[in-house]
């Protein structure tokens, strides 16, 4: 294949998990994004380019070792389980947002700490990134040229230089989507899921053409090569010298899977729900496995078609090219892609993040961040991590363009596993041990890392890049002791393992005799303790930490403004108010208060930088370990305590409250009885008095005019008719309210009745010279009863009519409906209704309050029977509350489906 | 012929009203409302008002207050309150601004003819 068009496929797929990121971040909640098999698939970034190709020729040049490196994470799949619950609890609840961030917290905020965590993990990581660049380069050649030999390129035109560049903007803007690092990054997650799947099933792809389609199956393989190569050398342990190195191997990739900040990044920080754990534990090891399965096969039958003399590390890709299927090669290729990609990606977001919280921050920019606004902060810590992102990126390109050709993935990789291995003590024991302290522990990464460079690095430099073998041979200075592949006459060990060995068991030995010898301060005993019983901290929360001293509410409040925004200030503020129900006068801050405002930073700064920042504010008084000890404990009784009685009176308020509005209900609903029987009794009483009058004027007078009599008489009628009205109304009202009048639900045309209802205060209308207006968008057909709904819009009309005044009244009606509601208004441009009236006016009982001003007219009970109305409709009716004249009615009607 | 002001706001309790006291010789005016019962009063000096209370704008318990600030109607001007308000406060309140009588709808015509016949004698 043509490097031109290997290079566009490159960007076409580059292109195709940059979508596949971004759509992951549109879609968040989507199950597909959310689904637990995710995460498990995202832990599969521990599968990088070096297990990709290296394996296989770690495999075909010192036989079955290679397996010790999955035999570590699947063998202590339950262990791994169950100290990652643990982990992950802690750092849940701390915002902890990587290796660096936990260890420094572990030990107290120790700044100091995080930064050389920060140091060994980045020491650890970019190698480990040059080899990933490294093999996408060689490969890149074996595909392109089908031939292994690496030509002298300039930067401009080697495309592993744009490939590292691509994938810089990628972590630089798919990490650092949120300010808080210890959010997760739904887009990036995914990709690296997908990736995962893709990597799989190119090897199994690979693997099953090697042993079905080159060879006869498996025993064919085994056959040939039983016959033609030294299988028994690479099929068997040699031995207790096989054995023990076995045993560190598994050990060194069991610390790998912890303490590699990608494997922190996507088992910790991107852990959300405890569903992932459950599908991790079988997934993760069943994935480690089908990637071994035709590792060996791959590596005897590379070694069958191809020999000794090529570099067995790109067998996958010679093979098909071989046989002329290049088509696989390139799918090999893509597979490997992959496999950086993932790494790469998430190694920088991970690197990245511990640079700027553990690292640039804390020394240098804190002080800066402290004096500016909240908008510039989350831009200059974005831009760190950015910055930091392409700057490991580049540094990393740098180291593999002095790369030596020769040296193969494997080795290069397990300089990585020593270096990270060194966090191992602090790390491990830590969790179990509280009294651990961070003196302790720098000073045992150190030494270790001093070890590590004496017994590993050094050989490695004199034998492999400045080919002088007397360092390693005659030891330092001569001393047979001081041989560095064989320290103090322990040569049973391959190189790796001695290198291990002494490295840990000095690291250790320091951290726990330092620790004993010089106990740590008392913030140290208390996140020790925290650790220890990481139970605990997600029982007391914000009581784990013990805190004593002074501070005010206001002055942290500032800070968490400038360092969070406001919105986002705010919002935590009322949660924690809520969580605790602290008075919002309250000046002072308490521990909680403390304690709440350090986590928040710590996802934003870091934990070290969160400590510094509080302490700013905060005049902290030291606490004794022995008042730490009982406080806790305390606290945790108290607590237990707290919750019930909190409880009790909360149910309590919550009854009482209930109560008082009841009560109230009660008080107001009397009230609107008593108005409303006054009410009825005067609207009894006037028709009747005209009755009582009339009849006795007709009575007493015989020679009264005919034409006046009738007058009488047609009054009285009237009058008659007034009372029969009211009392129908009050009858109409109570039926419904109480339940026994059903609808008549039938199709109609909701505009016809409109119309209708407008046509029957058409006189009125004329007599009193009011403008009424109709709009409806459509014709609306809905189910309702036709004759109560034209009760309600007549009523509706009625009040409009009353309120308006005669020549300039004005009556708007609008008619609108979509899928699921309709919308019926009535307006005019009356006296409108006083805003304290606004929501009494639909009670059953009510009357204005002015109702010696206001004569009622009609019955006063309109609106009450629109109420019922409309709502056994299921609809609802209101005022609208912001008209500066006039009054507008709404009917909010749902529509059921026909 | 005593100047009698009718002041209540349904029409046809009025017209009864108005019929009978005019066959007794009194000079009626009506007003719909408390405002125009008040410009009326200004205007006419009446030696008798029948008070309704409720009313829409100004309501009779406003038209009893205007008249007990004004002196020269306080002695010409009596009233008789008309109302449905029935309790007991209500008619307290009416005696308390000035009303010679309280009379409680639905009222009998005959007994509130003497009562008004009453009051424009005594005065005299």
């Amino acid at each position: 294949m043509s490097k031109t068009a290997l290079i566009a496929l490159i960007f076409i797929y580059l292109g195709l998990l940059f979508l596949i990121a971004f759509l992951a971040e549109k879609n968040k909640g989507s199950r597909l994004v959310s689904h637990p098999a995710v995460y498990a698939l995202s832990l599969a970034v521990y599968c990088s380019a070096w297990t990709y190709y290296g394996s296989v020729g770690m495999a075909a040049t010192s036989g079955i070792e290679f397996l010790t490196i999955y035999l570590g994470p699947v063998i202590a799949a339950p262990l791994w389980i169950i100290v990652l619950k643990k982990i992950i609890q802690i750092s849940k609840v701390y915002n902890v947002s990587s290796i660096a961030d936990f260890i420094s917290l572990r030990y107290g905020n120790s700044k100091s700490l995080g930064a050389l965590v920060t140091l060994v993990c980045a020491a650890s990581i970019i190698p480990y990134i040059s080899l990933q660049l490294k093999a996408v380069s060689e490969t890149f050649e074996v595909v392109s040229t089908s031939t292994i030999g690496i030509e002298g390129t300039s930067v401009l035109t080697d495309s592993t230089f744009y490939i590292a560049i691509l994938l810089a903007a990628f972590a630089a803007f798919f990490g650092t989507l949120s300010l808080d690092a210890s959010r997760n990054r739904t887009g990036v997650m995914f990709s690296v899921a997908a990736e995962s799947v893709l990597k799989l099933i190119f090897f199994l792809i690979v693997g099953i053409y090697v042993t079905y389609y080159v060879f006869d199956g498996t025993s064919d393989i085994y056959t040939q090569a039983e016959n033609q190569i030294d299988l028994k050398s690479l099929s068997s342990i040699d031995g207790l010298e096989g054995g023990v190195n076995w045993y560190f191997s598994i050990i060194l990739s069991f610390l790998a899977i912890f303490l590699l900040p990608r494997q922190f990044q996507t088992s910790v920080v991107e852990f959300s729900n405890r569903k992932q754990l459950k599908t991790s534990i079988w997934l993760f090891p069943l994935y480690l496995l089908l990637f071994n399965v035709f590792v060996i096969f791959i590596a005897w039958g590379g070694l069958l078609v191809l020999g000794e003399q090529v570099n067995a590390d790109y067998f996958t890709l010679l093979i098909p090219i071989a046989f002329g299927d290049y088509w696989l090669a390139t799918l090999v290729f893509l597979g490997g892609l992959s496999a950086v990609i993932s790494m790469v990606v998430v190694s920088t977001v991970a690197l990245s993040t511990m640079l700027s919280n553990n690292l640039i921050i804390p020394y240098g920019f804190l002080e800066k961040l402290t004096k500016s606004k909240s908008v510039n902060n989350t831009k200059t810590i974005k831009s760190i991590r950015r910055i930091s992102v392409f700057s490991s990126i580049i540094l990393a390109y740098g180291l593999y363009s002095v790369f030596d050709p020769k040296l193969s993935l494997f080795s290069i990789g397990l300089i990585s596993f020593l270096i990270i291995a060194q966090l191992a003590p602090s790390f491990f024991i830590g969790l179990f041990w509280n009294r651990g302290s961070a003196l302790g522990s720098k000073i045992g990464i150190v030494s270790g890392l001093l070890i590590v460079g004496y017994t590993y690095l050094l050989p490695f430099i004199t034998e492999n890049i400045l080919s002088d073998n007397q360092f390693v041979d005659e030891g330092f200075l001569g001393v047979e002791m001081l041989k560095p592949y064989a320290l103090f006459g322990i040569d049973l060990l391959t190189p790796v393992n001695h290198a291990l060995y002494w490295s840990l068991i000095l690291n250790t030995g320091t951290y726990l005799v330092l620790s004993v010898v010089k106990k740590g301060n008392y913030r140290e005993r208390n996140y020790g303790e925290i650790f220890v019983n990481s139970q605990k901290v997600v029982d007391l929360k914000e009581n784990a930490y013990v805190w004593k001293g002074e501070a005010y509410v206001e002055d942290i409040q500032n800070l968490l403004i400038r360092f969070l925004g406001q919105s986002k200030a705010d919002k935590a503020l009322r949660v924690f108010r809520k969580r605790y129900a602290v008075n919002p006068e309250e000046q002072l801050a308490d521990a909680r208060f403390i304690n709440f405002s350090e986590r928040l930073l710590t996802g934003a700064v870091g934990s070290a930088s969160a400590k510094i920042l509080i302490s700013s504010v905060a005049k902290e008084k030291p606490v004794s370990l022995v008042e730490v000890l009982k406080i806790l404990e305390e606290n945790k009784e108290t607590l237990s305590l707290n919750k019930s009685l909190e409880e009790q009176s909360q149910k309590l308020m919550k009854l009482t409250s209930e109560l008082k509005s009841a009560n109230e209900e009660l008080k107001v609903q009397d009230q609107l009885k008593d108005d409303f029987l006054d009410t009825v009794a005067h609207e009894l009483k006037t028709p009747i008095t005209s009755i009582k009058a009339s009849s006795e004027v007709l009575s007493e007078d015989e020679e009264m005019p005919e034409k006046l009599q009738n007058q009488f008489l047609s009054n009285i009628i009237q009058d008659t008719e007034r009372l029969n009205v009211l009392i129908n109304d009050i009858l109409d009202l109570e039926k419904m309210a109480s339940g026994r009048d059903e609808l008549n639900l039938k199709p109609h045309n909701l505009t016809d009745c409109v119309e209708d209802a407008i046509h029957g205060i058409s006189s009125i209308v004329q007599q009193k010279q009011i403008k009424v207006e109709f709009q409806s968008s459509s014709s609306v057909i809905t189910e309702f009863d036709y004759s109560k709904m034209l009760q309600v819009i007549t009523n509706l009309l009625s009040n409009s009519i009353k309120f308006v005044k005669e020549g300039t009244g004005k009556i708007e009606i609008h008619l609108d409906s979509n899928s699921e509601e309709i919308y019926l208004k009535v307006k005019d441009n009356g006296k409108g209704i006083p805003d304290e009236d606004l929501q009494l006016i639909f009670k059953k009982f009510y009357q204005s309050k002015h109702q010696t001003y206001k004569k009622p007219q009609g019955s006063g009970f309109g609106l009450a029977i629109c109420k019922q109305i409309v709502e056994m409709h299921g609809g609802q009716i209101y005022a609208n509350a912001d008209l500066e004249i006039g009054a507008e009615i709404i009917v909010n009607l749902p529509k059921p489906k026909l | 012929m005593k100047k009698i002001l009718l002041v209540d706001d349904e029409p046809n309790i009025i017209m009864a009203l108005e019929y009978s006291l005019r066959k007794n010789n009194y000079d009626i005016f009506i007003a719909r409302d408390g405002e125009e019962a008040i410009n009326l009063i200004e205007k006419l000096e009446p030696d008798l008002v029948v008070l309704d209370i409720m009313m829409p704008k100004v309501d009779g318990y406003e038209v009893l207050e205007f008249l007990q600030q004004h002196e020269g109607l306080k002695n010409k001007t009596q009233t008789i309150v008309i109302s449905a308000k029935h309790k007991e406060s209500d008619v307290q309140k009416g005696f308390e601004l000035g009303a010679k009588d309280y009379i409680k709808k639905p009222f009998s015509m005959k007994k509130l003819l003497h009562r008004i016949n009453e009051l424009l004698t005594e005065k005299q």
